[in-house]
């Protein structure tokens, strides 16, 4: 089979991507899956090593290598799962992604700072605004202008940020509930989603991929009105959340099909580099909004939802609750929310008003050269986190003194977080695999870039 | 990298280290320097020291970087982000990786998170980890010729039908 496809002129193989067959693994490779995330210490290492290779005693002719994916309605996109199956039971499990790679962070090297977030926006589609802001804070950073932001751009990004991690949330609990059975739960999840996708179109012309958080502030103010869309979602989720429960938290097939499967320990979690959910599930209290703040975070009021077992019921539980936070976090940022200017006062950054386009020739010169050439960025490099639904998204940026980032890298959450799937899976049931990535609540388009 | 070619914003007065390397100062953030051969050392220290958590690893071509105050003096630089949950501190680990011999060792075994971007790194920039548990592509396919993310790798284009021609 393999021969067959590299044979085929100007076919594409994976290769030594793909999982390999047992009997070809070395000691270390296997301590790679089992034994290294634990650090365990070399003399343990070497007992493990001169173990049978295979730590669940199968032999190789009783299991199956079989592909689950990238075209299968559970894998969130093109996710492909290698899994080593011995009848139900998964022994081992790689997932193999790229498929969804379309080099953005080449593209980003080729675009300005001003068109940058146009392509960041589209690489965790599902929280495209917490990417233009990393993107824009870390530009900020760079410009040194972080702390002349005016307080209105700031938080007005606070109650963006919230309500698409909201939005997130919603769309995972809609996603979850469809893998694992729940399909009721799509369409409600969906269609609470849809509320604060109505919200966004308002405020920033589009549902998705809005280009609205830039380096300076914000694209526009908020629009008449936008007071009373917000109150209307923040009193219509709770009765909706309400009903969540009783359609899956308090559920005893949902339960069952959720606690502990896909069970994760803290120091495995912390090896693996796995922030958000999977973190908090874990039990380490984590979140950058508290730990690390940035924005106004310190001034609002917010618990840090933590779970105690690490299984995939911890992590929906962490997300649908972490909806409530958010919405906490909104109420007050509703109360609070200063008036002024919705982006810095900054010639270099800012475009002039649209009205002075009209009398000035200069401000139209202005517009013209920020548009088309930019804005030179300081030499420099930054890396700035902060906390997306997702986990850490983080943005390092190295500028040479032009006006396009010589050096633009995301640290893309969802591609660190689906690592913990072949410890999750291990010794597991191929029908948990399906729960165990849907808890993972992996975005491809992030995974990928 | 040497100290002089270090990107500093206020140059600092007697060159400080911390875990025997020189340290810099980015926008405020705190930036180490371990050459290629401490690399794992500084890694090990920083582990015993609770930076327990490695966000992110990555790597940078300063091939065609226009500046000349802060080009380091080798081709490729891997950049590691570091946290101290207990401190919740970061700290970032900026190693020169020379161009004719792209190797460094793998930080697999005190971060086992560093498995993919590792990968990552080694797909776009062609630096390979000694070390690491499976070194093949992650993002391009196993026979894609180049690393995409090096200076010198062009940008590819859709082509303009109508653009130029005769009308």
């Amino acid at each position: 089979m393999t021969d067959l496809i590299t044979a085929t002129p100007g076919a594409t193989a994976e290769g030594n991507q793909e999982m390999r067959s047992r009997s070809e693994l070395t000691a270390r490779e296997v301590m790679r899956e089992v034994g290294s995330v634990l650090r365990m210490s070399e003399s343990q290492a070497a007992a493990l090593a001169t173990e049978n290779v295979d730590p669940t005693e199968v032999p190789e002719d009783q299991s199956m290598i079989i592909n689950m994916g990238p075209q299968h309605p559970s894998t969130h996109g093109v996710l492909r799962l290698m899994l080593e199956l011995q009848g139900e039971r998964v022994l081992r499990c790689k997932p193999i992604i790229g498929y969804l790679h379309t080099g953005m962070e080449k593209t980003g090297e080729d675009l300005t700072f001003m068109q940058g977030g146009t392509n960041v926006t589209r690489m965790d589609y599902l929280s495209p605004l917490n990417n233009e802001l990393v993107f824009s804070m870390a530009v900020e950073k760079l410009l040194g202008i972080d702390g002349d932001i005016p307080e209105r751009a700031v938080w007005m990004r606070m109650l963006l940020s919230e309500l698409n991690r909201m939005s997130s949330h919603l769309l995972f609990l809609a996603t979850n509930g469809m893998d694992i059975g729940a399909v009721s739960m799509m369409i409600y999840g969906w269609r609470e989603r849809e509320e604060v996708l109505r919200f966004f179109q308002k405020v920033t012309g589009l549902r998705m991929n809005h280009n609205f958080i830039r380096p300076g502030g914000l694209a526009a103010d908020l629009p008449a009105g936008w007071r009373d869309d917000v109150l209307d979602i923040l009193d219509r989720l709770p009765e909706r959340l309400a009903e969540y429960d009783i359609l899956m938290t308090e559920q005893p097939i949902w339960r069952e099909r959720l606690q502990g499967v896909g069970v994760i320990t803290a120091q495995e979690a912390v090896a693996l580099g796995a922030t958000g959910p999977i973190l908090r599930s874990t039990g380490v209290p984590w979140d950058l909004r508290r730990d690390m703040p940035y924005l106004r975070y310190t001034e609002v009021d917010f618990d840090v939802i933590v779970g105690s077992y690490g299984d995939a019921f911890d992590r929906y539980a962490i997300r649908l609750n972490e909806i409530r936070e958010s919405m906490k976090i909104v109420r007050q940022i509703l109360d609070r929310m200063p008036s002024g200017d919705y982006r810095i006062q900054d010639k270099k950054v800012t475009p002039p008003p649209r009205a002075r386009i009209d009398e000035s020739m200069e401000a139209l010169i202005h517009h013209f050269k920020i548009f088309t050439e930019g804005f030179k960025v300081p030499e420099g490099e930054v890396y700035v986190g902060i906390e997306s639904p997702r986990g850490e998204i983080g943005c390092y940026i190295v500028s040479d003194g032009s006006s396009k980032p010589y050096r633009m890298h995301m640290r893309a959450p969802s591609f660190v977080n689906i690592q913990c799937l072949p410890h999750m899976m291990r010794d597991g049931l191929v029908a948990d695999a399906v729960a165990v990535i849907s808890s993972v609540d992996p975005v491809l388009g992030e995974v990928d870039r | 990298m040497s100290e002089d070619t270090a990107v500093t914003n206020h140059a600092p007065e007697s060159a400080p280290t911390r875990y025997g390397c020189h340290v810099t100062d980015s926008r405020g953030q705190v930036v180490i320097h371990p050459t290629r051969e401490n690399y794992v050392a500084t890694l090990k220290a920083l582990v015993d020291d609770s930076f327990v958590l490695c966000t992110d690893l990555t790597a940078v071509d300063y091939s065609t970087y226009a500046s000349r105050v802060g080009k380091p003096s080798e081709r490729f630089e891997v950049v590691l982000n570091l946290i101290s949950l207990e401190r919740r501190e970061r700290i970032r680990v900026r190693v020169a990786v020379p161009e004719a011999d792209a190797t460094l060792p793998s930080a697999f075994d005190l971060y086992p998170g560093t498995e993919a971007m590792e990968r990552e790194v080694y797909d776009m920039f062609g630096i390979t980890f000694t070390g690491h548990p499976d070194p093949s592509r992650i993002l391009m396919p196993e026979d894609w010729n180049g690393h995409p993310l090096r200076k010198d790798y062009a940008i590819g284009r859709i082509p303009v039908q109508f653009k130029g021609s005769p009308s």
